[in-house]
């Protein structure tokens, strides 16, 4: 069906219906402007977009392939199932998409130092790369706990160059890194940029980190329609804040195409150890945006968990607590141990390891793949691969 | 009646700048808060800024974060807080100011939130996670009644340092430095502070953020109408293991801070 009112969201305050704004101190509210300003005056801009396609081609490895999962399709026996290759990306995720995009807005706002928060790593390993490339010093926030559960992205952003700061505070976590980032950007505001991992933070970061990375989804559109004729039934992808989701759905955002994003179910929804933000949060504002959020009665922030460090995160980007609202797109969740399930199917069927994050999204096929049909084509993010898990996923995964 | 506004310049008229305490709300101690708040209120603060706790607070620095952790920790929420200030308020004509971030409002119900700070006494309310863009839409006319205070930092520019003007009520809040609270080490721009001053038509003009000496205050309120103290009292407050000592020592800073003004 023909639809004439096209999706065109954020609004001009940054709000995804009424998620979304800027919520931060003063202090931070004009660099948000300038880097607005200056985002928008690029985002079109042909020199601009020249520099950063040929960045994720002959840098990062664009475009990534979109492979047919054969076995796994087989082993199913139900829908057509593609996997949208972000594993293959430099940095072994999608994260570098967004890293470079906002790397060449720093250098263009004549920022001389970066900084970054982490939870898996893999945004702080992407953003210490484009920083080692570029020249610019790099200061990536970590919790502690993730410091301990991702080892091998620590020594990788230390290698790179980059200065790794244990986050002491809270629950030393992802949440608690976003805030430590912004605190150091508060303080040097002059000459430091904060390349946000997410679609998640204060207006323009939700729109500016989706638009970098909805260079997944527009590849998928070109490579399905090649390989089928056709659009896919279904995209699935895992959700924390939500990056590489939006930037798979966004292209699709106008399409009859059934957008899911699966969350982690840690323990279980029914005990306090999950980061099921959607499936179980309920509004307010934290680090900058009016979002879904895990919170007390009281309206404090809740110590969520999931064994994937990537979304282990109490909030979720604004545009998918839009998009879950006027029901564009279906969330759910799945527990540690399915993930773990996902991580073994997908590693002994198709010879690719996933992140435990991207297992999310692998264990979330089993619980749609029953009411599809032979006809039907789903596509998986395989936003990154599982190399920094492999320490966790022995642990756990009884090898 | 703007309790805040007409008290700062009554105050002023006399030839007097005010001193302004942050207390973060039931630290250090619940139970003996009100008493502590009334002693400061003695020793020499003209108005008092009560912070409710939150598990985020990303403006704050170290000092501010650690009285928030512990006061959540001991069980302060927002209905102790106007459990305090409806005892404070029975014995003080003083300004009494909310301070906190935006999360902890909302779970409480923003028309609940308004109509308790007007029954328990408060006079005016700082979000600073609120800034100008997201006023209209957090200030519900519901806050009619309460003075709602605005920020500026030495990265807002001429034109916002206007528009705040002409929305803020109560004062204007000016950050001295870019950083959290408690930021004593960095620079603090007099440039800035007297600028914006000259900038500012309707409202009186707090400098806060990394004011902790004496000498801090002998330099900055030549060029405001008042200083607001926070990380300085609490960490007074947080050096100890004995409260007795503790309370004494703060009393005798506040005390110093207003000889100094």
């Amino acid at each position: 069906m023909y639809n004439p009112i096209k999706y065109n969201l954020p609004d001009k305050d940054g709000k995804f219906g009424r998620y979304g704004g800027k919520f931060v101190p003063e202090t931070l509210i004009t660099p948000l402007q300038e880097l607005e300003r200056t985002y928008l005056g690029l985002k079109n801009n042909p020199r601009f977009l020249s520099e950063l396609n040929k960045l994720n081609r002959e840098y990062s490895g664009r475009p990534t392939p979109l492979t047919f999962a054969e076995n796994l399709t087989k082993y199913f026996g139900k829908a057509k199932i593609y996997l949208k290759r972000e594993d293959l990306c430099h940095t072994g995720a999608h994260k570098i998409n967004n890293a470079l995009g906002q790397i060449l807005l720093a250098l263009r706002l004549g920022k001389k130092r970066i900084i970054a928060e982490t939870g898996a790593g893999q945004h702080g390993v992407a953003t210490a790369t484009v920083c080692a490339k570029f020249g610019l010093k790099c200061v990536v926030y970590m919790g502690e706990v993730d410091i301990e559960r991702q080892k091998p992205n620590v020594f990788r952003m230390k290698l790179l160059g980059a200065e790794v700061v244990p986050v002491k505070s809270g629950s030393r976590t992802l949440k608690d890194a976003g805030n430590e980032a912004i605190r150091d950007w508060v303080t040097n505001v002059k000459d430091t940029h904060y390349i946000i991992g997410s679609v998640v933070g204060p207006h323009p970061y939700p729109m500016m980190v989706r638009d970098f990375q909805s260079v997944i989804g527009t590849e998928t559109k070109e490579q399905i329609l090649i390989l089928e004729k056709k659009l896919p039934d279904f995209i699935i992808a895992c959700v924390g804040g939500g990056s590489n989701a939006i930037g798979i759905f966004y292209p699709f955002i106008d399409d009859d195409v059934q957008l899911i994003g699966v969350e982690a179910a840690g323990l279980g929804l029914d005990t306090d150890k999950h980061s099921a933000t959607l499936t179980l949060g309920r509004e307010g504002i934290f680090q900058g945006m009016m979002s879904y959020l895990l919170q007390s009665k009281e309206g404090q922030i809740s110590e969520v968990h999931s064994i994937s460090a990537g979304l282990d995160y109490p909030g979720v980007g604004p545009e998918h607590s839009y998009l879950k609202d006027i029901s564009k797109a279906k969330y759910f969740s799945v527990t540690d141990e399915e993930a773990l399930n996902g991580t073994k199917l997908l590693s002994r069927l198709e010879g690719i390891i996933p992140a435990l994050e991207t297992a999310h999204a692998v264990a979330g096929i089993e619980k749609i793949i029953p009411e599809t049909n032979k006809e039907q084509v789903i596509i998986i993010n395989i936003s990154g691969r599982g190399d920094k898990d492999l320490d966790t996923i022995r642990k756990n995964a009884g090898l | 009646m703007l309790p805040i506004s007409d008290f700062i310049k009554g105050k002023n008229s006399e030839g007097k700048k005010v001193l302004s305490v942050f207390l973060t709300s039931g630290f250090p101690d619940p139970k003996s808060f009100t008493e502590l708040a009334l002693k400061i209120l003695d020793a020499g603060a003209d108005m008092l800024e009560i912070g409710f706790p939150f598990s985020d607070p990303l403006a704050d620095g170290p000092v501010i974060q650690h009285s928030s952790n512990t006061a959540l920790q001991k069980g302060i929420n927002l209905e102790k807080t106007f459990g305090y200030v409806k005892q404070i308020r029975e014995k003080t004509e003083k300004p009494l100011i909310l301070m906190g971030y935006a999360n902890p409002v909302m779970s409480y119900g923003i028309k609940k939130f308004a109509e308790d700070c007007k029954s328990s006494g408060v006079d005016g309310l700082i979000i600073p996670d609120v800034p100008l863009e997201e006023y209209e839409s957090f200030f519900t006319p519901d806050f009619n009644g309460l003075e709602k205070i605005l920020l500026i930092s030495p990265t807002t520019n001429d034109e916002r340092i206007r528009l705040t003007d002409d929305k803020s009520s109560g004062f204007v809040y000016c950050v001295s430095v870019s950083g959290t609270t408690g930021n004593e080490k960095a620079e603090k721009d007099i440039e800035f502070i007297e600028h914006s001053r000259s900038i500012l038509k309707k409202n009186k003009m707090l400098v806060g953020f990394g004011i902790s000496s004496e000498e801090d205050v002998r330099k900055y309120s030549p060029f405001c109408d008042g200083v607001i103290v926070g990380s300085a009292v609490i960490k007074s407050l947080m050096e100890d293991d004995d409260t007795t000592e503790a309370v004494k020592r703060t009393l005798n800073l506040v005390k110093r801070l207003k000889a100094a003004l």
